[in-house]
């Protein structure tokens, strides 16, 4: 059978899966549906919260940017999974003894402000919202890449899918569907990195052959040989970085935090019995992810290494098949700058922008319209196509490119999911229960949580289909965002007794109003200047989160102690949530 | 307040786990970085299996070593959940 057929099964098993599961876990009150009944069983939550937040930017991204940036690709790995750190030991345990269904639940109880509550509700739904458009996206992109079908039915699909389970089965159906969506992803990773593994180093596990001898007599490992091939081509070795040490820490932690502060990550925390479950289930969650994040470098290195040899200086009419088939969609574009019919890899940018193409020329390739830079270089290249392009790279089965397209869907989707929850949570609970309607009865508040779900599914498959130009860097932002309003709101609502309303609100207002205008300068205000010379001590604004929540730590502190001291009943609540016994099931207070 | 010893405990054992979580992630990951990669460590320039392999491993073991430690401080001053539920 060939890959197409291959896929097609593949992705109809793994769909039936998640729907039989939806169906079977329906859930039937408000507690389910928001934190699954709150009887999740830690390694499941555990798994659960690994799908959820591992999205088609891991699955799909992230090794391709670390295949391309090499050493400065480690503020995605460490900063993707540092941040479950903090969350263990700093917020889930405490989170989970307060006992509520949302993270706006918690602000607003803590600072006794219903203001307090619509700021974190806001800064929710902005967040989440940048995240999800990037999912349904990811979602279209493997529908039209391995199945043919056009970006938009991809979405649609996509779309009704999630609606079944995210709608019908709230939180409970979600937590079931992720465990399911973890081990498929999972499998779908590991397996093109064990056999590419194997290929190139005769090592099986691929945290290990990174550091292996490539099997070519040359006796260099794959680090050191990616090191030599690519200074001989003029790049920086890999394992050097170009960013600023500065920038460097400044992303890294921005990630950090913002993880920890991610409204549809902190949540999952609330569907286990116990505070102590909440603790190991965070342990469980990093050891799942940490299975793909310790993976991802190795696949990049190799699929840099496989990506130079076979290309570099290679005729176009001689170079493999999945050169052409990726450049026919316009994610390779190749520039022929000195005639000689051969493609030439060097660093910098090949030509100006995106390629655009007319025609083509006699060997069959495309012909690339856009100026030239000065650079060597003639390749261009989509970062986001080495994990899908890496089993064909490397030449493997079909039925592991198959395989690699489910896990693509799986990682997306169950992101997608999670992101709708939490959106729809805090629409219906935070916004109508507990500020605007707040007679609603919990039947009532059940189907208005499923009415927003399936608003947000509309919404986000919009943006799946017509994406702003700038959603792919968005999502980045959107750790920027949370790292300077709900972290630092959340944090000294545990850790600082004396914190009051108005040090907290002033704290996320003023953190969250920095941190946006500097990107938004930046990177869409006047990208011109967007350059290291002119950023706030060399910080880009990857990394601003990090200045935005010590902004936001500081007007907090200082506001707080020129005001009034808090009221004694939010006193007996932060000692209570910070002893585990009397945890509760979740309720509505 | 009756639980001050329980709260000293908690924040001693996290302030000592935070800083191995900063030492092997921001310290030897990127700070260190480069005078690590003097190092050869199977295969790996050291800095950089730091930062792209054991930074992370690191991490996990962090979470499982606070969870079990809480959980006998927890017992130790009766305000473990066991009972609950």
């Amino acid at each position: 059978m060939d890959a197409q057929t291959l896929t097609y099964i593949f992705v109809f098993l793994s769909f039936a899966l998640y729907i039989g599961i939806a169906i079977w876990s329906r859930a039937g009150s408000t507690e389910e549906f928001y934190v699954a009944g709150g009887g999740v069983h830690p390694i499941a939550n555990g798994m659960a919260t690994a799908a959820d937040w591992m999205s088609a930017a891991s699955f799909i991204s992230m090794a391709g940017i670390i295949a391309f940036m090499g050493y400065d690709g480690t503020v995605y790995l460490m900063g993707w999974t540092g941040g479950y750190v903090i969350l263990a030991l700093l917020l889930a345990p405490y989170l989970r003894k307060f006992g509520e269904f949302t993270v706006p639940d918690f602000i607003g109880t803590r600072y006794y402000s219903s203001g307090a509550r619509i700021v974190a509700v806001a800064s929710l739904i902005v967040i989440s919202f940048t995240y999800i458009a990037g999912q349904m996206r990811g979602v279209g992109i493997v529908f039209s890449q391995f199945l043919d079908i056009p970006i938009f039915w991809g979405v649609i699909v996509g779309m009704a899918i999630v609606f079944m389970y995210a709608v019908l089965g709230g939180m409970k159906g979600i937590t079931y569907t992720q465990v399911a969506q973890y081990c498929v992803l999972i499998f779908a990773y590991l397996v093109p990195a064990i056999f590419i593994s194997m290929l190139m180093t005769g090592v099986p596990i691929p945290q290990l052959g990174l550091g292996a001898e490539v099997i070519d007599g040359s006796g260099l490992s794959v680090l050191a040989k990616l090191d030599a091939t690519l200074v001989d081509l003029g790049f920086t070795p890999y394992t050097d970085g170009s960013k600023s040490t500065i920038d460097v820490f400044a992303i890294t932690m921005a990630l950090m935090i913002g993880t920890a502060g991610l409204p549809h990550v902190i949540v999952r925390f609330f569907t286990v019995p116990k505070v102590s479950d909440a603790r190991m289930s965070a342990g469980y969650a990093l050891l799942f992810i940490a299975i793909l994040y310790t993976t991802a470098p190795a696949v990049g290195a190799f699929a840099r290494l496989n990506f130079v040899e076979t290309v570099h200086d290679t005729s176009y009419t001689e170079v493999a098949d999945w050169f052409k088939s990726w450049e026919d969609i316009g994610l390779i574009g190749w520039q022929d700058k000195n005639g000689d019919g051969k493609i030439q890899y060097h660093p910098g940018a090949p030509f100006e922008g995106k390629p655009t193409f007319r025609g083509r020329a006699s060997d069959g390739s495309r012909q690339v319209t856009n100026a030239s830079t000065d650079s060597d270089n003639e390749v261009y290249v989509d970062r986001d196509i080495m994990v899908l392009a890496n089993p064909e790279i490397a030449a493997l089965p079909a039925w592991v490119i198959a395989l690699v397209a489910a896990g693509g869907l799986a990682a997306a989707l169950s992101t997608a999911a999670g992101l709708l929850l939490v959106i729809s949570a805090s629409v219906s609970h935070d916004l109508f229960k507990k500020t605007f309607a707040r007679g609603l009865s919990d039947k009532q508040e059940l189907r208005l949580a499923r009415i927003s779900a399936a608003v947000a599914v509309v919404i986000a498959g919009y943006y799946g289909i017509y994406p702003f130009g700038f959603v792919a860097q968005v999502v980045a932002f959107a750790f920027g965002l949370a790292a300077a309003s709900l972290f630092p709101a959340i944090l000294l609502g545990i850790f600082d007794k004396r914190m009051n309303k108005e040090g907290a609100i002033a704290g996320m207002v003023v953190g969250l109003s920095f941190t946006a205008t500097y990107i938004y300068f930046f990177k869409l205000g006047s990208p011109e200047l967007n350059t290291p010379d002119n950023w706030l001590f060399g910080i880009s604004p990857e990394g601003i989160g990090m200045i935005g929540a010590i902004v936001n730590f500081t007007v907090a502190l200082i506001v707080s102690r020129l005001t009034a001291d808090v009221p004694d009943s939010v006193r007996a609540l932060v000692n209570d949530i910070r002893i585990p016994k009397g945890v509760e099931r979740p309720h509505t207070h | 307040m009756e639980n001050t010893d329980y709260w000293k405990a908690n924040l001693r054992l996290m302030f000592i786990l935070l800083c191995i979580w900063f030492l092997v992630s921001f310290g030897f990951g990127i700070l260190l970085v480069d005078w690590l990669n003097q190092f050869q460590f199977f295969g790996f320039k050291l800095g950089f299996w730091w930062a792209q392999q054991g930074s992370i491993y690191v991490f996990v073991v962090l979470i499982f070593v606070y969870a079990r430690l809480m959980k006998k401080i927890d017992r130790q001053h009766g305000v473990s959940d066991e009972d609950d539920i």
